[in-house]
């Protein structure tokens, strides 16, 4: 692998030269080329007709233009332009107009005064949207400078009376874009027409065209984004757009309704043919709640999402979006979830074997109901029933929102989400266990309710599954039956999917610290133990006796009156739990046990004080390392690192900094250990097989500093000047090795070459970071820099050699978080003894499914390998859609890798593993670096340090049986 | 003017839905139903009352069907092959396939087993099916030249439609039987806001607001889940159509959602033959399975096989639907007899049981029933009810008022009370009439029908060049001819309309005489006047030409010295026909005289 690693490396660094002679190239090229303008105006000059020129302009307009050719180009299209008698001509001339004042860099001012003026003879309306499209383009570029943008919106405004909906279109839209936001302009009253751009658009909410009203009602809501205070008066119009016969203006009014509310929330508003009055946040949530039920399911999702960030609406409406009043025959009937409602609380349990349960009672007065409000009546009920799962989706995330805020609301809604657990589509019933999770702090379940929500937990998908256990393990619960039923459809559903049971055992864990209370009665029952007889005692291997136990100790945890009911073998259980599964069990004082970490519950925070502190201690240590012999420097070494990597296994909080520090160090010992081999001493030719060793380390903390760059999440740039300085005195090493080993001086020419660029590009990266590296190696030889540049190879070799040897060892700063990335095939096992057989020549395809934790990026990183016994490798690029996101840092990937292979004589075995690839451009420590110090002249960024790719496996190989059999003829 | 009469058929009733429209001179006959409830003359509506002489292929232009229901369908062959009928039936393509095999179902109960005669036969539904043309939703189909239908997606069962029937600028949207909140193989009904003339809908839950589906999906599949999980059988009557395949895919995710394993199974003969459409008009289904049939078609179930006479003594858990629905014979009865006996076992009743069966007897709480041949069966098995209907509620009717706008409302197919009340409330919501005709009973609606009336581009450019940008909201005043010509409107110039009628133009002037008190000379007057006329007429051209005149746009003004009395001057005004406006506003504004001169 290593091998395989390295010659990668070099690969890449060969294939980033050539690249760069391409490069330069292609610049020389460019600068030979005749000016663009130039060879523009001839060929427009050549055109004989409009078609042609079409074509030269179409043609003109797939390459760039640089900078400083804009201008001229500019000038010759407009000359073309007031010369073409062609629309179609013009209107590319003026698309083109835009794309060139796009241009990077160029600054459009001086083509304003032009580009207004060919407004002015144009009569194809298409060029004319065109070119004020144009314009807007320009406007946007110079947004700094007021008067060039009042001139453009006059001439919008001039514009405006078009007949053609497009050019009034592109009016409203520049207008929306660049009108004035400030006060301030609209003093100095250059016209009545900038004057008061809110007026000027809010006329055209009522122009014939639906696009234009559209247009008009985007502008106004482009101006709020600018920053415009609306004025409340345009509330009224918008309230009227609602009624609109086109979705996208339906759509585009709710949206600025929803502006309005957040804007005024607390003015008043009469309602119509009444003589009452409402707040205005009300009144518009009010109407958005209507528009849930619109004809569009375009309208609709947009209203349902606006629902849910309107929190300032009173609580009454609120309440009256979840309400729809059932009747029957026009008596009032309850709904189902009243009635389950009574029925728990009148203490009954399961409902209806009778017709007539769901009887109507009570008469209703026919002239109360009201069956179409314009209130908030029942909009959720319509949302979350809606026909599509988009708008039912939209609807689930906005009472997510609202319940957030409102106690209450969570409260009532909570019937309805529990309702979107059967929903026919997945998706929405996820979204809806996850809402119910983000709210569960402000509800708890009643029993029927309960008994729902653990139904869904014999759902086959696992998402649901899991997603179901994430929310058990924040859920309140109310009852202690609530308890049992849970536990007991957990563990049919361990019986029935063996795979969650680590999600399950999670699950009781904090089921159990969150209850403990009402799981205390239940201990004997759980536990099977009787007042008088010994019963048998259960096999400790069984999962579902594993996870009544996490129950039961974690609810122990609080409630110390527990461990009083647990007979014998509980105990020894417990302590073999503790040891076995220590995330799941926390320590407990049991009495007559004081050993198992008895001062452990009152204080666990200081607890991990130590460890750090050992952490820092064990690193203070061998910085002093300096002062010591060879022999002391490497027992020191060995004894910190042996130290280090046991520290990582026993606390999990510190694994990412033991393991980091304890690579570091590894790298230093084997750096030191490389210096001191003998062959340094022997003439050249006599030790061409000792070697081994050192060029060996060479590579291996070549390869370790690539781990601890890549691999730990949390690494600041102070650490990366380190790691790369370990890597430059890797290379170092391997220069000097391939020196000493390699007779003839050609081939050390170049390796010296390449090596005093690298030392070059590490200057120019880290140069605000040098200061800190005093008397390092680095620091040494860019002293004798300039000897070295002038020096033949074998001088080079020596001065390396000699720095190498004398510079001191660098202290490696410990960041405040430090994770390291890491990966467990959850899937295949490996334990299968049944080959998977399939026909040689076809595919079969393998589940795999793994937890990632702490990988930034996991969909651009993160690759499969699959190794062939026969030694082939295969990487497989996971889809993007095939990670899942359960919680910060944590990634799931489950995807599905097709395996291939000629034929087999004998089932055999291959290994499945994951791999963290990594670029070093994508490395953003260093790109930070590289922004902060050389933003200016990116183009010269060192090219070495641009392509080094690689990969790091990072998860332990999981060997699958396979057997591929030959096709039968 | 729209003009509405029912034939015996779903005024204030359900059953037996036919409707006949005449919209604008054409005459539409909606859907063809007959009544379940009668087995004489009554089940078929009265066709004798369309035209009492005469054919009804002359009177009638097309009849058009909703559904396959046979409340909607079911006199159909007798309609068109026993009174008579050749003129087109429109339905749409899933109606057209299924509704056969439910006529023919119909026709081989009625008279292969009840033995009846003078029915329609196997062949007459052929050949009336002959005459049907199928649509697509949302096709526009030209039925003759100025009839013009539109299929609308109604939800209710497969292949249900909305139709609105335009004759010019009035229209007619019928929904037949519709429901607005989608269910697990359908969508909900949708109509664009085509603001018909009249909406006629039908109005069966008119009092009732119905709970969440979800609710009644839930305790359903809770109710089947506990009862297998306990190792017993349940039975689930159903109708062949509709509701049997709604649960049938409720029961087939449910079981792929929780991996259960017990046997689904579903009576063969009518299902087996319908689920096979089911299958084909994916495009009629809700979104799901529309969204999913590319991995799976839904309607093939996997889990859900034909059921054997023999499975029913099998030992284990299963699920069984059987028709009929309300366990008044066959199938679902037989099992019922065999599995009554148990505790463990359930029956689920998804819907209405007439009085007098056996369904009916036992929701209504009956413990022991007794049997032909005196045998006494004792239900120990559980019994549930839910109901699942696919009909708009008194909400959803509103909702498709709302989306539609129509200018007036009947409500058909539904209980006079009940209609009574939703009238009201349409009435008092959307400030629309609303009407609910009896059986036989004639409504008429009068319309404003606007008439579209072509005109030339020329004349239009010139119009609104001279006045104000055109405004949707305001009307707005040209000049122009109109030409009634063929059966066709259409506004020219007067010129062009001039050269076309062949006549010479003439020249229409007003003139009129003013007389003023003006001491001055006549051409101080004619000054006076001018600058009295151009402070006033800003916006218009005023004009002083140097032979003494003065004139505005076109209207010409001279004065001359009274012949007698040398202090009044007389003021003569003239302008053109096509200057009426501003003319009679000058003479007007002179008549009050000049102001006090200021020189």
């Amino acid at each position: 692998m290593a091998a395989h690693l390295k010659k990668r490396v070099y690969e890449e660094f060969t294939k980033v030269v050539q690249q760069q002679h391409e490069d330069l190239s292609s610049k020389k090229l460019r600068l030979t080329k005749p000016s663009k303008s130039a060879a523009l105006h001839v060929d427009l000059c050549k055109a004989t007709s409009p078609a042609d020129a079409l074509q030269y302009l179409l043609q003109f307009a797939r390459k760039p233009v640089e900078v400083e050719s804009v201008e001229g180009v500019v000038r010759i299209l407009l000359e073309h332009y007031y010369k073409e008698n062609d629309a179609s001509v013009r209107l590319k001339i003026a698309s083109l107009l835009g794309l060139l004042s796009k241009t990077a860099g160029f600054s459009p001012d001086c083509i304003v005064d032009d580009a207004i003026n060919t407004l002015q003879n144009e009569k194809s309306h298409q060029v004319l949207a065109q070119l004020l499209d144009t314009l807007l383009v320009i406007g946007t570029k110079l947004t700094e400078n007021p008067s060039v943008r009042m001139r453009l919106v006059e001439v919008a405004c001039k514009h405006l009376t078009d007949s053609s909906h497009g050019v009034r279109n592109k009016c409203l839209q520049l207008i929306g874009c660049l009108g004035p936001v400030e006060k301030g302009v609209a003093k100095e009253g250059e016209s009545q027409a900038a004057k008061d751009v809110q007026k000027i658009i809010g006329d055209h909410f009522n122009d014939q065209d639906p696009r234009v009203r559209t247009a008009a009602i985007k502008a106004m809501l482009q101006l709020h984004e600018r920053g415009l205070k609306l004025q409340q008066a345009i509330y009224g119009q918008a309230c009227k757009l609602l009624a609109d016969d086109y979705e996208q203006v339906r759509s585009a009014a709710v949206q600025l309704i929803w502006v309005l509310s957040q804007l005024y929330p607390e003015s008043i508003v009469p309602i119509p043919s009444s003589n009452e009055e409402i707040r205005l946040v009300d009144d518009a949530f009010g109407k958005i709640c209507h528009m849930v039920s619109d004809g569009s399911w375009v309208v609709r999702v947009q209203a349902a999402k606006l629902l849910g960030s309107m929190q300032q609406v009173s609580s009454h409406f609120l309440e009256q979006t979840l309400d729809k009043k059932l009747m029957s025959d026009l008596r009032r009937k309850r709904t189902a979830h009243e009635r389950a409602k009574e029925l728990y609380s009148s203490g009954e349990f399961s409902s209806g074997r009778k017709w007539g349960d769901d009887a109507p009672k009570e008469e209703i007065d026919t002239g109360a109901v009201n069956l179409i409000e314009s209130g908030a009546c029942g909009a959720f009920v319509h949302g979350l029933e809606d026909e599509m799962y988009e708008v039912r989706i939209a609807a689930v995330e906005a009472l997510c929102m609202l319940a957030q805020s409102s106690p209450a609301f969570a409260e009532k809604c909570l019937d309805f989400l529990v309702d979107m657990f059967n929903d026919e589509i997945e998706e929405v019933r996820l979204q809806s266990i996850h809402t119910m999770r983000k709210i569960s702090n402000n509800i708890t379940l009643r029993e029927d309710q309960l008994d729902t929500v653990l139904a869904v937990l014999e759902d086959s998908s696992r998402d649901i599954r899991e997603a179901l256990h994430e929310l058990l393990c924040c859920t309140n619960v109310s009852t202690k039956e609530g308890i049992h039923l849970a536990l007991v459809e957990l563990l049919k559903n361990l019986t029935k999917y063996p795979t969650d049971r680590e999600s399950i055992w999670k699950c009781l864990k904090f089921l159990g610290s969150r209850h403990p209370t009402l799981v205390l009665p239940l201990v004997p029952e759980l536990l099977s133990t009787h007042p008088f007889f010994d019963t048998p005692e259960p096999d400790m291997d069984d999962p579902a006796y594993i996870a009544v136990l996490v129950l039961i100790f974690n609810a122990a945890k609080s409630c110390p009156t527990m461990p009083a009911l647990f007979s014998d073998h509980t105990f020894r259980h417990y302590a073999y739990l503790r040891d076995s599964l220590s995330h799941l069990v926390p320590p407990l004082r049991l009495p007559g046990r004081k050993l198992v970490s008895s001062p452990v519950s009152p204080s666990i925070t200081p607890h991990e004080d130590p460890s750090q502190q050992f952490l820092h201690q064990s690193l203070e240590r061998v910085y002093n390392l300096q002062h010591l012999d060879p022999q002391g420097i490497q027992e020191l070494l060995e004894f910190t690192i042996r130290d280090l990597q046991r520290l990582g296994e026993l606390q999990s909080e510190l694994a990412g900094m033991a393991d980091f520090t304890a690579t570091y160090l590894q790298c230093q010992l084997l750096l030191i250990k490389a210096l001191q081999e003998k062959l340094w001493n022997v003439a050249a030719p006599l030790y061409l097989k000792q070697n081994a060793l050192a060029s060996a380390a060479a590579k291996q903390i070549l390869e370790e500093t690539y781990k601890m760059e890549f691999m730990y999440s949390g690494v600041e740039s102070r650490q990366v000047v380190i790691i790369h300085h370990m890597r430059l005195q890797a290379k170092a090493l391997q220069l000097i090795v391939t020196a000493r080993t390699t007779r003839g001086v050609e081939p050390l020419f170049g390796m010296c070459e390449k090596f005093l660029q690298e030392v070059d590009s590490f200057q120019r990266c880290f140069i605000s970071e040098l200061p800190h590296m005093q008397g390092s190696f680095v620091d040494k030889l860019l002293d004798l820099m300039p000897r070295l540049v002038t020096s033949k190879p074998s001088e080079v070799v020596k001065i390396l050699q000699t720095t190498l040897r004398q510079s001191t060892f660098l202290h490696l700063p410990l960041p405040e978080q430090l994770h390291r990335a890491t990966a467990n095939i959850i899937e295949p096992t490996g334990e299968s003894d049944n080959p998977l057989r399939f026909t040689s020549g076809l595919v079969v395809a393998l589940d795999v499914d793994a937890t990632l934790e702490h990988v930034q990026d996991p969909q651009g990183t993160v690759k499969v390998q699959v190794l062939y016994p026969d030694g082939q490798a295969q990487i497989i690029h996971p889809k993007p859609a095939d990670f899942r996101n359960p919680g910060p840092g944590r990634h799931r990937l489950i995807t599905q890798v097709y395996l291939s292979h000629t034929a087999w004589t004998e089932p055999c075995q291959i290994e499945v593993r994951l791999l963290l690839a990594y670029n070093s451009n994508r490395s953003k420590a260093s790109a930070k670096i590289l922004k902060s110090t050389w933003s200016e002249s990116l183009e010269t960024l060192p090219q070495s340090e641009s392509g080094i790719e690689g990969t790091i496996p990072f998860s332990k190989p999981v060997k699958v049986y396979i057997m591929p059999k030959p096709a039968r003829r | 003017l729209v003009c509405v009469c029912l034939c015996p058929g779903a005024g204030q009733d359900v059953g037996r839905s036919c409707i006949l429209v005449s919209i604008a001179g054409k005459n539409v006959m909606l859907d063809c139903g007959m009544h379940m409830g009668y087995n004489d003359d009554r089940r078929f509506p009265d066709f004798s009352y369309i035209t009492q002489n005469g054919r009804l292929t002359d009177f009638l232009d097309c009849v058009i069907i909703s559904h396959f229901h046979l409340d909607h369908c079911g006199a159909l062959p007798y309609f068109s092959e026993m009174v008579g009928y050749d003129g087109p039936i429109y339905m749409t393509h899933p109606t057209k396939a299924i509704c056969p095999i439910l006529l023919e179902d119909y026709r081989k109960i009625t008279v292969d087993k009840k033995g009846e005669i003078n029915f329609f036969t196997s062949q007459m539904i052929k050949d009336c099916m002959k005459k049907v043309v199928a649509v697509h939703l949302h096709q526009t189909v030209q039925v003759d030249e100025e009839l013009e239908i539109k299929a609308y997606y109604a939800g209710h069962v497969l292949g249900a439609a909305m139709f609105q029937i335009k004759v010019g600028c009035e229209s007619v949207v019928y929904t037949g039987d519709y429901n607005m909140t989608p269910d697990r193989h359908l969508g909900a009904a949708w109509i664009d806001k085509c603001r018909p003339d009249l909406l006629i809908s039908e109005s069966t839950y008119a009092t009732t607001i119905r709970d969440s589906k979800r609710c009644r999906e839930r305790d359903f599949l809770k109710k089947v889940h506990e009862t297998v999980e306990r190792g017993g059988k349940v039975l689930i009557p159903v109708f062949a159509l509709g509701r049997a395949q709604e649960l049938c895919i409720l029961l087939e995710t449910f079981w792929e959602r929780m991996n259960l394993k017990a046997p689904i199974y579903f009576s063969t003969g009518l299902t087996e033959k319908a689920n096979h459409y089911y299958k084909l008009f994916i495009t009629w289904t809700n979104q799901k399975i529309r969204k999913t049939f590319v991995q799976r078609n839904m309607f093939e179930f996997k889990h859900i096989k034909a059921f054997d006479r023999a499975f029913a003594d099998n030992p284990g858990p299963m699920v069984v639907f059987a028709t009929p629905g309300m366990l008044h014979a066959g199938q679902s009865l037989q099992i019922f007899k065999k599995w009554a006996g148990n505790e463990k076992n359930m029956v689920i009743m998804p819907g209405y049981c007439v009085q007098g069966t056996v369904g009916h007897k036992i929701l209504s709480g009956q413990r022991k029933l007794e049997m032909e041949g005196r045998q006494i069966l004792e239900v120990k098995m559980q019994v549930e009810y839910m109901s699942f209907s696919a009909h708009a509620d008194a909400k959803g009717i509103m909702q498709l008022i709302r989306q539609a706008e129509p200018r007036n409302v009947l409500l058909v197919h539904g209980e006079a009370k009940k209609m009574e009340f939703l009238k009201q409330k349409i009435e008092q919501e959307f400030h629309v009439n609303c009407y609910m005709p009896a059986n036989g009973e004639t409504t008429t609606i009068f319309t404003n029908p606007s008439i579209p009336v072509d005109i030339s581009l020329g004349l239009l450019k010139r119009e609104t060049a001279i006045g104000l940008l055109p405004d949707v909201k305001k009307p707005q005043l040209m000049h122009g001819t109109l030409i009634m010509k063929d059966n066709s409107f259409r506004l020219v110039s007067p010129e062009q309309a001039l050269k076309e009628l062949g006549l010479a133009e003439h020249q229409l002037r007003f003139t009129c005489r003013l007389h003023i008190q003006d001491p001055r000379k006549e051409h101080e007057t004619v000054l006076r006047v001018y600058n009295h006329l151009k402070g006033v007429l800003k916006d218009y051209s005023v004009q002083h030409l140097p032979d003494g005149s003065i004139t505005v746009e076109s209207i010409l003004i001279q004065a001359t010295a009274h012949s007698e009395d040398q202090g009044t001057k007389v003021l003569l005004v003239s302008w053109t026909y096509q200057d009426e406006e501003l003319g009679s506003y000058l003479t007007s504004l002179l008549k009050k005289g000049l102001p006090p001169s200021t020189s």
